[in-house]
């Protein structure tokens, strides 16, 4: 492990280790008769950027958001931050304040202000003072370059915007996880560049990560490892350079090229 | 027979109109209809309120034990209410209850039954997504009802509320059927006394209830404007 630095989000930067963060061991789920993950293995590591991709209805979203319960699993065992998952004992509401999720219709509060939205949580959760949690959110919209927007309310703001104050507000939590659900899908294209720079640098930073995207140069330049799925099966985890140069799959094959050139 | 209409019974009678026999007796008149109205209207808020959360609980015997008053409830007509109230109240509490208590219950529970389903619909208008961001950062179910849910629930609920609560204005006249001398009942009395002025007597009430009634409802407009977020 190298040196730790401090980071662009003020978290101290940790080279990928071997502490395991989130582990699936032969999980499935169903939706009634629709088999959405079919025997999912797969292991992250602290510190890894991971990137999802697939074709839609591949159960990618499904998949992260097993990761907090979101969506139950239906059997298997799912180990997230040394929580088991499939334990009915398990203290869910503990593990969801430890893994921040970004949404791709951003879901900010629209009755709450921006400071608001990013204060709600750690003020109730974490029990921060108000003084301390709005200190703490000015930080975090200076880093996300927005602290002139933290009395207005999110529909104000433009989609970029929004998802940078998402960002910001589930960073608030200080989690160990944090889950994007194809944060750019619903972005106008020249908004785009200003969401992935955020995640970059978060990426940067040390945070794990795991991001289902469509943004194939996300992927390549900044995730430790690419998973393809299809129908509810990984079907391929890569490092990006191999799986962009040489996917092994024939359906991410076919997916590469729909997405890198749509028009062929 | 003089066709003109002559409305100084209702001046001779005013003060009876406004508060009955009060300070000597019982308040009565419209003092007494205001004073049914906004106790029910608040009793119902939160019974409405609470009756649309158990509606909605993950616990299906509380769901359903509570969909099934709710269906009782709006399946029989009001009078029924107030009457089923009027003779088993006193047997449930073993004591006898004011006329006046046994209507505001009654009025209360039927206009819980309706707002529970106001409530229900109001909550369920929120996208899915509101609660799963608030789930995702760790707050408990019920912090995320009470502070991102119904928040914005309640907003989009008003103009029903409102509605539901006019309604309830006007239905407080059918507490006259239990000798309960509020305005309708008042009205009748010095109808019966007077005899000859029945159209200037029920042409004041019905002028008085929709002074009431849209005096409500434009606080409430008021209100919504107030409340409204920026969208």
């Amino acid at each position: 492990m190298s040196k730790p630095i401090q980071g662009f989000f003020g978290y101290a930067r940790i080279e990928p280790g071997e502490l395991s963060m989130i582990t699936f061991t032969e999980v499935n789920k169903w939706f009634k008769e629709l088999h959405v993950l079919k025997d999912i293995n797969l292991h992250v590591n602290q510190g890894e950027v991971v990137v999802v991709c697939g074709p839609s209805g591949s159960g990618k979203s499904t998949l992260i958001r097993t990761i907090n319960k979101l969506e139950p699993i239906n059997s298997g065992t799912l180990i997230v931050d040394g929580m088991d998952l499939s334990d009915k004992k398990a203290d869910i509401n503990r593990l969801r304040a430890e893994i921040g999720m970004v949404f791709q219709q951003f879901n900010l509060y629209p009755h709450l202000s921006v400071l608001k939205n990013i204060t709600l949580a750690p003020i109730k959760i974490r029990k921060l003072s108000k003084k301390d949690a709005e200190s703490d959110a000015m930080a975090l919209l200076e880093r996300v370059g927005l602290t002139e927007k933290r009395g207005a309310y999110p529909t104000q703001l433009s989609g970029g915007q929004q998802q940078r104050v998402a960002i910001a507000r589930a960073l608030a939590m200080k989690p160990r996880i944090m889950l994007f659900d194809e944060p750019t899908s619903a972005l106008d294209p020249e908004m785009i560049g200003e969401v992935l720079y955020v995640m970059k640098d978060l990426a940067q930073s040390g945070m794990t990560m795991m991001v289902v995207t469509h943004e194939m140069g996300f992927a390549s330049e900044v995730s430790d490892r690419v998973i393809f799925m299809d129908e509810g099966e990984i079907l391929e985890e890569a490092h990006p350079k191999d799986f962009f140069k040489n996917p092994k799959h024939e359906r991410a094959q076919q997916f590469l090229k729909e997405v890198l050139s749509p028009m062929h | 027979m003089d066709a003109g209409f002559d409305f100084s019974v209702i001046w001779r009678n005013i003060t009876y109109f406004f508060i009955g026999r009060f300070p000597h007796g019982a308040l009565g008149g419209i003092a007494l209809t205001l004073y049914l109205a906004v106790i029910a209207c608040v009793l119902s808020f939160f019974g409405g309120l609470i009756l649309g959360m158990l509606n909605i609980s993950h616990n299906r015997v509380v769901k359903y034990v509570s969909l099934a008053v709710v269906n009782i409830i709006r399946g029989m007509p009001l009078l029924m209410v107030i009457f089923w109230m009027y003779f088993l109240l006193p047997a449930f509490m073993g004591k006898t209850v004011s006329e006046s208590w046994t209507v505001i219950m009654a009025l209360t529970l039927f206009t819980s039954a309706y707002m529970s389903q106001i409530v229900k619909a109001g909550i369920d208008s929120i996208p899915r997504g509101q609660t799963e961001a608030g789930l995702s950062s760790g707050l408990y179910p019920w912090q995320v009802m009470v502070y991102i849910v119904l928040p914005q629930g309640l907003r989009n609920m008003i103009p029903s509320f409102v509605n539901q609560f006019v309604s309830m204005i006007k239905d407080t006249s059918l507490a006259f059927i239990v000798g309960v001398s509020e305005l309708t009942h008042v009205a009748t009395q010095i109808n019966n006394r007077t005899i000859i002025y029945p159209t200037e007597i029920f042409f004041f009430i019905a002028v008085i209830y929709f002074i009431i009634c849209y005096a409500f409802t434009s606080l409430s407009r008021w209100l919504e404007r107030r409340l409204a977020w920026r969208r």
